[in-house]
């Protein structure tokens, strides 16, 4: 028996180790070990992303021009979908078999267990139908997003649009964005992205083993609500956008208007334009597609991405610094005897208007005043002094806005053109500076170019006597209507206030009997400047620039209407529609008897070369000639435009291309 | 207590054991109210929850244990032909009219309730077995009286090998632990375990390795012992033997093997794994402890059980929610209270002046210990996946009963030592 007695000692030994054998692999996997507990947590823990409400975007007045509208993204679970019937889904989706399978198969390569969108953006309609009937497929669920909605259509490249994420946006955004996350793409919804966006809310759930969430982890103390999107109120006023949008139709330009108190960006046209509303939705993908082959580019946006040469609406400009720089006075007369001669160039001048003061000068937009005033200017302290002279014209020209950008809230502003030194010193190779080779910048040929934006700020500064503000489409951000402070300060152009006047006098002169006077307003005082942009390509612009009323005004405007011909013709008419919508929100008729009605029916869609000729529909169409223009000019500092352009300054352009 | 008349039938009954047997229903009863709690059923009694039907479990089997005190002890040892006969008959029935669950015709309905014949049939095989080996004249080293025995454990085996219970088949392995202390040969025991060394050896390692593994460590046995011949021929047999089972080991696991039974081990080894399926259980078992660490996540805190991660997580994975919930400091205490309430019960065992009760006594330390042990260790994955409950923690009805009556008839037998010596 002793023997056998000591086998129970062997027994409990061995129960004894077997159990301390359990609690070493226990101290392993809890207390060593930690990759238990990450997995834990991956089981457990889902950061679901709470998505914001996208700021709206408001007009002047409240208007509304971008809200939110509920539409549904159908989700689907591979691994819970049981046998359904096909067809009837297909048939409430609007999808067809082949259109099914791809989408299935996009899914199940997705994941199988992990929910994915199977189809996006279904709208409330489709969704109301489909709803009734979800719980016959089962793995399929609805999940209810919102997207942007344009109750006007109007203002599109303004407005911008927003589209999912790509993965540089993600990888550029250091995490911010994820997959299937919006962004802002263009206008106002790009600039103004993080306002706009809001902030996300996270909601840290459990989930069990098929992923249905059971509790808020940690009670919800890492959870953060979602902060909808600041409401931006833009400056845009409704009323004019849309007569403006009317006016264009069927021509490719821009009208811009600003209110010049304050730099607010009252009507932003950009010709020709699109629905935004094509912009949301399933068709979206290929409605961005066609606006792209569209041969009118209608995704430019030209109030700041199209660049003219100011033409004669440069004059006032030209006459401001000459009267700062004491060259003349308005008594200073220049005969005009038809033309003016610079070195082997003549520069021609229609009218024929003898003695020409200043107001005459701007009125009857006189060229051998204005070349005879810049000759003067460019010669002071002798001819020796020309390149110094040119490097002080520039710098004020520079003051004016032309040349750099304005810095308006929208993404890809072009700053226009004012010609370096460096140019014309390639131009004169070492020879000595003649004024007589630039002297078509004195009348907006020649070099420059300026955005329409640029051309309507001129007339804001003039309007003014002095100075501007930044030109802006958000005027108050948020519930507590913030304004930018950059949008508040004053940019002086350092002319003195006295100079305005005779100027002014002469823009008024213009509209009163002058080439402007067909598009005379009765009863509002407009001071205006016609202008025809040469265009070596084809048709001239028609280009008009204006404020008013002369006292106290409350809009100054630029319009360019491409390949149109004279400015008096399309672009003084449409401006002064604008005008007089946005201060009396009427429209009387004019001397000329244009009418708004008469315009809106005109088609000056230019021909696009070696195509079809096209169907009159603003959306679709732009002439290849401008088109091409618009998207050479889109490229600043380009060198080989650089060249073209020296090599078109020897050869000055003569021809008067002034209206009447 | 001694001292109150009323309660002197239970004067003698070890209540320190009856103590850890409580201890371990009511850790098992709140394990499982958190494992499976229900909000629709928030009642902590009742029939919709497992819990409501645990606490009901509890109270019926503190019932038993009441009444098993309150027999004369000799009942035990005369009825127990008839419990085992009556054992036999169920689990023949259960053959017959039994409820197959997950492949396993293992339970009998009666009326709202499922009994497991499989698992009284511990009871009465210990029962049995302790009546033979305590019989004059019987004694295990003889060969008669050891095939006899073996038939008594062979037989409700086989009959719930049929349903076909795995796990349940090999708890009445560890009686063999019972046969050793009542002087069974060393040999039994160094076979077995050379068995499953070399089984597992030839899983994990080429059978030219384990071969010659298995020449060297005999070669040093047979060199150590050459002067004896006798133990020298032993040895050598051993190593005939060990190399025959070797090579025998692939086409056993091949073709004996059944392929649900060749999953789990193939897991369990890391031959392959595949923690979507066939690996999914015990891994998701794992990252519930392993995530409880030292003081668990704490009471109704437990995500990877109560999210439903973790199958079973009432019967035989209850220990995850006590890894989970109360860490390693919950799972000492358990393991702690096993071991203890094992050792209590071979103490009894040794006490017992009556072979009759000693052996028995054995037979329930032997299989509370199996269960013990194989159930904690397949949720750790140091066991491959054996389908077992934990004594007095998992829920189910007719485990805690029949765990109830093995144990308290012990008490039962303990209490009387004195009175009826030579019983």
């Amino acid at each position: 028996m002793n023997s056998f007695f000591e086998r129970r000692y062997f027994i409990q030994a061995l129960f004894i180790v077997m159990a301390v054998g359990l609690l070493a692999r226990l101290y392993y996997i809890q207390l060593i070990d930690p990759q238990y507990t990450v997995s834990a947590n991956n089981n457990v823990l889902r950061r679901i992303l709470q998505f914001p409400g996208r700021g709206p975007i408001l007009d002047r007045n409240g208007k509304s021009l971008v809200q939110n509208e509920p539409v549904y993204d159908i989700m689907v679970t591979p691994r819970e979908v049981k046998p359904f019937d096909t067809v009837e889904l297909c048939k409430l989706l609007g999808i067809d078999r082949e259109g099914f399978d791809k989408r299935w198969k996009k899914a199940v390569t997705y994941s199988r267990g992990i929910a994915s969108p199977f189809e996006k953006q279904l709208p409330v309609k489709l969704y109301a139908a489909l709803q009734e009937h979800l719980s016959e497929f089962p793995g399929f669920y609805a999940n209810q997003r919102s997207v942007r909605t344009y109750p006007d259509s109007v203002a599109a490249q303004f407005l911008g649009y927003i589209d999912e994420v790509n993965d540089d946006d993600i990888k550029r955004s250091n995490g911010y964005y994820h997959r299937g996350d919006y962004i802002g793409r263009t206008g106002v919804e790009k600039s103004y992205e993080q306002l706009l966006r809001g902030q996300r809310g996270v909601h840290n759930a459990l989930v069990d083993s098929r992923g249905v969430e059971k509790e808020q982890y940690m009670h919800g103390a890492l959870d953060t609500l979602p902060v909808a999107g600041e409401r931006l109120i833009s400056s845009l006023d409704v009323r004019i956008q849309k007569l403006g949008e009317q006016l264009m139709k069927n021509k490719v330009g821009s009208i811009v208007a600003i209110e010049p108190s304050t730099g607010e960006i009252l009507c932003f046209v950009s010709s020709p334009t699109y629905d935004p509303n094509l912009m949301v939705g399933r068709e979206h993908g290929n409605n961005i597609a066609d606006l792209i082959k569209n041969p009118y580019k209608p995704f430019v946006v030209r109030p700041i991405q199209a660049q003219y040469p100011p033409g004669s609406s440069f004059k006032p400009l030209s006459a401001l610094i000459a009267l700062q720089e004491g060259i003349i006075t308005p008594q200073t007369t220049y005969f005009c005897a038809g033309g003016y001669q610079a070195g082997n160039h003549w520069v021609a001048c229609t009218h024929h208007h003898g003695v020409t003061d200043l107001r005459l000068g701007i009125e009857g937009s006189c060229n051998v005043y204005f070349c005879s005033v810049f000759d003067k200017l460019m010669n002071t302290n002798g001819i020796a002094n020309t390149r110094n002279n040119y490097i002080d014209w520039k710098a004020r020209v520079n003051k004016f806005g032309f040349g750099a950008k304005l810095d308006v809230d929208l993404p890809h502003e072009l700053k226009g053109y004012v010609p370096d030194t460096t140019r014309y010193d390639k131009v004169f190779k070492g020879r000595k500076w003649r004024s007589s080779t630039f002297i078509s910048d004195a009348i907006g040929q020649g070099e420059i170019l300026a955005t329409p934006l640029q051309m309507a700020n001129i007339d804001c500064i003039i309007a003014n006597h002095g100075y501007y503000y930044e030109p802006h489409l958000i005027k108050r951000i948020g519930d507590k209507e913030i304004i930018k402070p950059e949008f508040t300060v004053k940019h002086s152009v350092d002319i003195d206030q006295q100079y305005f006047e005779p100027v002014i006098d002469g823009m008024q002169a213009v509209v009163d009997h002058g080439t402007g006077a067909g598009s005379k307003i009765p009863g509002i005082v407009m001071c205006g400047k016609t202008g025809t942009a040469q265009n070596p390509h084809g048709k001239n612009h028609s280009v008009f620039v204006a404020f008013a009323p002369r006292v106290n005004p409350k809009i100054a405007v630029a319009v360019v209407v491409e390949n149109s011909g004279q400015g008096a013709d399309w672009a003084a008419p449409i401006a002064s529609f604008i005008v007089e919508k946005y201060l009396r929100d009427s429209i009387s008729s004019r001397p000329s008897g244009k009418t708004p009605e008469w315009i809106m029916a005109q088609n000056l869609l230019p021909e696009i070369k070696g195509s079809k000729p096209v169907k009159a529909d603003t959306a679709k169409h732009t002439a290849a000639d401008s088109a091409k223009r618009v998207a050479r000019l889109k490229k600043p500092a380009d060198k080989k435009k650089a060249k073209n352009l020296g090599g078109q300054i020897l050869a000055i352009q003569t021809r008067n291309d002034e209206d009447q | 207590m001694r001292t109150s008349n009323q309660r002197s039938f239970f004067f003698n009954v070890d209540w320190i054991t009856v103590f850890i047997y409580l201890a371990l229903c009511t850790i098992g009863w709140f394990n499982i109210h958190s494992a499976v709690y229900d909000d629709k059923y928030p009642s902590i009694i009742g029939l919709h929850t497992n819990y409501g039907k645990q606490l009901l479990f509890i109270i019926a089997s503190i019932s038993l244990a009441t009444i098993i005190l309150l027999l004369d002890s000799r009942f035990f040892s005369a009825l127990t032909p008839f419990f085992y006969g009556m054992t036999v008959f169920l689990l023949l029935l259960v053959l017959v009219i039994g409820h197959n669950v997950m492949g396993n015709q293992a339970w009998i309905s009666v009326g709202p309730l499922k009994l497991q014949p499989s698992e009284f049939a511990k009871y009465s095989t210990c029962l049995l077995l302790a009546r033979y080996l305590s019989g004059v004249n019987i004694k295990v080293t003889e060969v008669k009286s050891f095939f006899a025995a073996a038939a008594i454990i062979f037989f409700p085996m086989a009959l719930i090998k049929m349903q076909p219970d795995d796990g349940s088949t090999l708890v009445f392995c560890s009686l063999i632990f019972v046969l050793y202390r009542e002087g069974l040969s060393s040999y039994f025991l160094i076979v077995g375990a050379m068995f499953i060394g070399l089984f597992i050896l030839s899983l994990l390692f080429k059978t030219i390795f384990v071969v010659g593994g298995i020449l060297i460590v005999f070669g040093i046995i047979i060199a150590i012992v050459r002067r004896n011949r006798k133990r020298a021929l032993t040895a050598l047999a051993g190593m005939i033997l060990a190399i025959g089972f070797t090579f025998a080991v692939p086409f056993v696991y091949k073709h004996v093997i059944k392929e649900h039974q060749r999953v789990r081990i193939d897991e369990w080894l890391q031959l392959s794994t595949d923690l979507k399926k066939a690996g999914y259980n015990v891994h998701q078992s794992k990252i519930a402890i392993g995530s409880g660490k030292l003081w668990g996540k704490g009471y109704f805190k437990g995500t990877q059980t109560r999210f439903q991660f973790v199958p079973e997580q009432s019967t035989d994975f209850i220990f995850c929610t006590i890894g989970e919930e109360w860490g390693f400091a919950g799972s000492v205490v358990v393991i702690g209270l096993f071991v203890f309430l094992i050792l209590r019960i071979i103490l009894i065992a040794e006490r017992q002046r009556a072979p009759f009760s000693r052996i028995y006594g054995y037979g329930v330390a032997c299989i509370i210990f199996f269960h013990f042990f194989i159930n904690i260790g397949l949720t750790i994955g140091i066991v491959p996946v054996i389908g077992i409950p934990l004594p007095f923690v998992s829920y189910g009805g007719s485990s805690l009963l029949s765990f109830t009556l093995l144990l308290f008839t012990l008490l039962k037998l303990d209490s009387n030592r004195m009175g009826i010596a030579g019983g």
